[in-house]
């Protein structure tokens, strides 16, 4: 059993707002040098999810990820984890893509990387929040898909899986192979173990460059984005917040309730 | 590319009945259809679905297409009969909502057609002369709104729940154009085998008036009690953020946010919840926010009309308790 995971290095999603600085001239959000760069939240889990199967009934785990100056401590988290290789499409004209040419250079160099029966990614980037990626995959290998899943379970060369839906879920099979992206709702990822460290600390990340991978790096990246970025620009929030006074905490609850009242909203 | 016209609605019957969502994609995309000059037309997917479909006539479509696929939704399938709308229509957009099915669809039908899509946008205005779809969406965990176009059309748009405005119906039918579904070579690779409902009963909390939402600052899933019994009291729904989802004190059906549930009640009164941007993003339509936060400095104050810093464990009771003996 094969399985790929995609991975996306991005900026600390819950880092708070002040760390990053909007530039609406270039239409960039620069996060501070101190922020740390993290692996996508929704991918560790892609990351657990793979391990859980192979915990389970053994496969090998490839990661991919895709990028410019990707951080080699943060990409190699999943072999950390316990992934058992890592490939990097890593090249400076990967740099800014949108889904589309992500999704495209990603699934070649998923062909070119050889075989594969299940492909994990995280139901979004937490960055761009586009949740597209996946579905491009599927598309460009030819494969079927399921979206937002919190539970995978491989059975006789299917997988079946419980996706995410607003008022429950529900268990959908796919034939394998097949792409996945997978939800919080899967639970924690994993902590790397100290017994993977010295397996992963040999585990050299391979590189690919567009032309490894047969495309020309005029269509990705930047270069093929389709999805174009007019405009950044910084949401209005109009808080005048009145803070109910009081000597206790008891007294000011009842200021909340009197307020309320009097302004006709409870 | 000069002969894509009009916008294609996705639309979708809930429970027998036309979906919210459905209902505000053909108001936004009437507004739109309007400043083109071009039609609005509704596509449905679904088992025998003809009649509710026709509805669209009376929410702005001007055109009404049913696809008959028989079984229960299927990402694969529904993605492969959408692009034979194709044959009988080139439209300029192409709407769906961001939800459970849109979210699922939009972009796999984008990619089918080798063009770019936006997905979970909350406002969409169309440029004068090139006639594009402008979209704009939160990006960064709301903490940044991106505004987007593209040169490809069909331009493929997923839009926001509660970002637009549904209209109320009108005096208006017409006939439901059946559409052959055709096949595709996913047919049969996945099948859906069971649909569980973990919803609580009682008020929807995308439709109810006033949501009480508790966060980690409510400790446990003890407390979430205490926290149901006010907004049961109060005559609204609870929701929550996703650290007490994540931590199983409550569902995950009634997290409140940019992965859970974006709503916009009358009132919204938020307990030992933070405020963070993602948190925000799902609840900040509603008309008064309420903080109950025991940090003076946290975000939400930035957002609420009005605070208490304390502990819900005292602010609750009494306020309930105030608010009675007030009536
Ligand atoms: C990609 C991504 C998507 C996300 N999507 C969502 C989403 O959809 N929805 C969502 O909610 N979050 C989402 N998050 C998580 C989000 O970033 C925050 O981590 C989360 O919202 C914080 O939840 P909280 O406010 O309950 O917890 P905290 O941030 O820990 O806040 C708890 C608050 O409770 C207060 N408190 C503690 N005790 C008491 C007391 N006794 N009385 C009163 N106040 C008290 C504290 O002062 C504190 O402000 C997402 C994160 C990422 C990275
Ligand atoms: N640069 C990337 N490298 C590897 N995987 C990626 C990359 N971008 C997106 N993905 C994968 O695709 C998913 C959805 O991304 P997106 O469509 O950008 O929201 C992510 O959760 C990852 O699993």
């Amino acid at each position: 059993m094969n399985i790929i995971v995609c991975v996306k290095q991005i900026a600390d999603p819950e880092a708070p707002e002040e760390s990053f600085t909007l530039d609406s001239e270039k239409n960039v959000f620069i996060p501070s040098a101190k922020i740390t760069k993290v692996l996508n939240p929704f991918d560790e889990q892609a990351v657990e999810a793979a391990l859980r199967i192979k915990d389970q009934s053994g496969a090998k785990v490839t990661a991919f990820s895709l990028g410019a100056g990707l951080d080699r401590a943060v990409t190699k988290k999943p072999v950390f984890m316990g992934a058992d290789e890592l490939i990097l499409l890593e090249d400076e004209a990967f740099a800014d893509g949108d889904s589309w040419s992500t999704a495209r250079a990603l699934a070649e160099g998923i062909k070119k990387n050889g075989s594969y029966d299940l492909i994990l990614c995280g139901r979004q980037a937490a960055d761009w929040n586009a949740g597209q990626v996946g579905l491009g995959i599927a598309n460009f290998l030819g494969l079927p898909y399921v979206t937002v899943a919190k539970k995978i379970e491989i059975i006789d060369g299917k997988a079946r899986v419980e996706r995410v839906t607003s008022n429950g879920h529900e268990v959908v099979e796919v034939q394998l192979p097949a792409v996945i992206t997978v939800s919080n709702e899967l639970g924690q990822a994993r902590y790397p173990a100290i017994k993977n460290i010295r397996a992963a600390n040999k585990v050299q990340p391979v590189v690919w460059k567009p032309s490894d991978i047969g495309i020309d790096p005029s269509s990705v990246g930047k270069n093929g984005r389709r999805l174009h970025l007019l405009k950044l620009f910084k949401p209005v929030i109009q808080g005048t917040c009145e803070i109910m006074e009081g000597e206790s905490t008891e007294e000011m609850a009842e200021n909340l309730a009197l307020t309320l009242r009097r302004a006709k909203i409870l | 590319m000069g002969d894509h016209k009009h916008i294609v609605v996705y639309g979708e019957i809930i429970e027998g009945q036309l979906g919210a969502m459905t209902k505000e994609l053909l108001g936004g995309g009437r507004g739109l259809a309007d400043v083109l000059g071009e039609d609005l037309v509704a596509v449905f997917i679904g088992d025998g679905i003809g009649e509710t479909a026709r509805e669209a006539y009376a929410f702005g479509a001007d055109r009404v297409y049913a696809m008959d696929i028989p079984g229960a939704y299927e990402a694969n399938l529904y993605a492969g009969g959408l692009a034979n709308i194709l044959e009988h229509e080139q439209p300029r957009y192409f709407l769906f909502g961001h939800d459970d099915q849109g979210a699922d669809l939009g972009p796999a039908l984008a990619f089918k057609l080798n063009v770019a899509a936006a997905t979970d946008c909350v406002e969409l205005s169309v440029e004068e002369g090139t006639k594009r779809l402008l979209v704009t969406k939160p990006v960064y965990g709301a903490l940044v709104m991106a505004k987007f176009s593209t040169d490809d059309l069909p331009q493929i748009v997923t839009v926001r729940p509660k970002s637009m405005i549904a209209p109320d119906p009108v005096d208006r039918t017409g006939e439901v154009r059946s559409l052959d579904a055709g096949s595709t070579a996913l047919n049969g690779r996945v099948k859906v085998l069971e649909k569980i409902v973990e919803e609580s009963e009682g008020i929807k909390l995308e439709d109810a008036e006033l949501i009480v939402s508790g966060g980690r600052g409510i400790g446990d899933a003890e407390g979430f009690k205490k926290l149901a019994e006010v907004a049961r009291e109060l005559k609204g729904a609870m929701g929550a953020s996703r650290v007490a989802c994540d931590n199983e004190w409550v569902p995950a059906t009634i997290q409140v946010g940019i992965t859970g549930k974006i709503v916009a009640p009358r009132i919204y009164i938020a307990v030992g919840i933070s405020g963070a941007s993602q948190h925000m993003s799902g609840c900040s339509r509603s008309k008064t926010i309420i903080a109950i936060n025991k940090d003076p400095r946290a975000a939400i104050f930035k957002q609420a009309q009005y605070g208490v810093v304390g502990d819900w464990k005292i602010v609750l009771p009494v306020l309930m308790d105030k608010l009675k003996a007030l009536d």
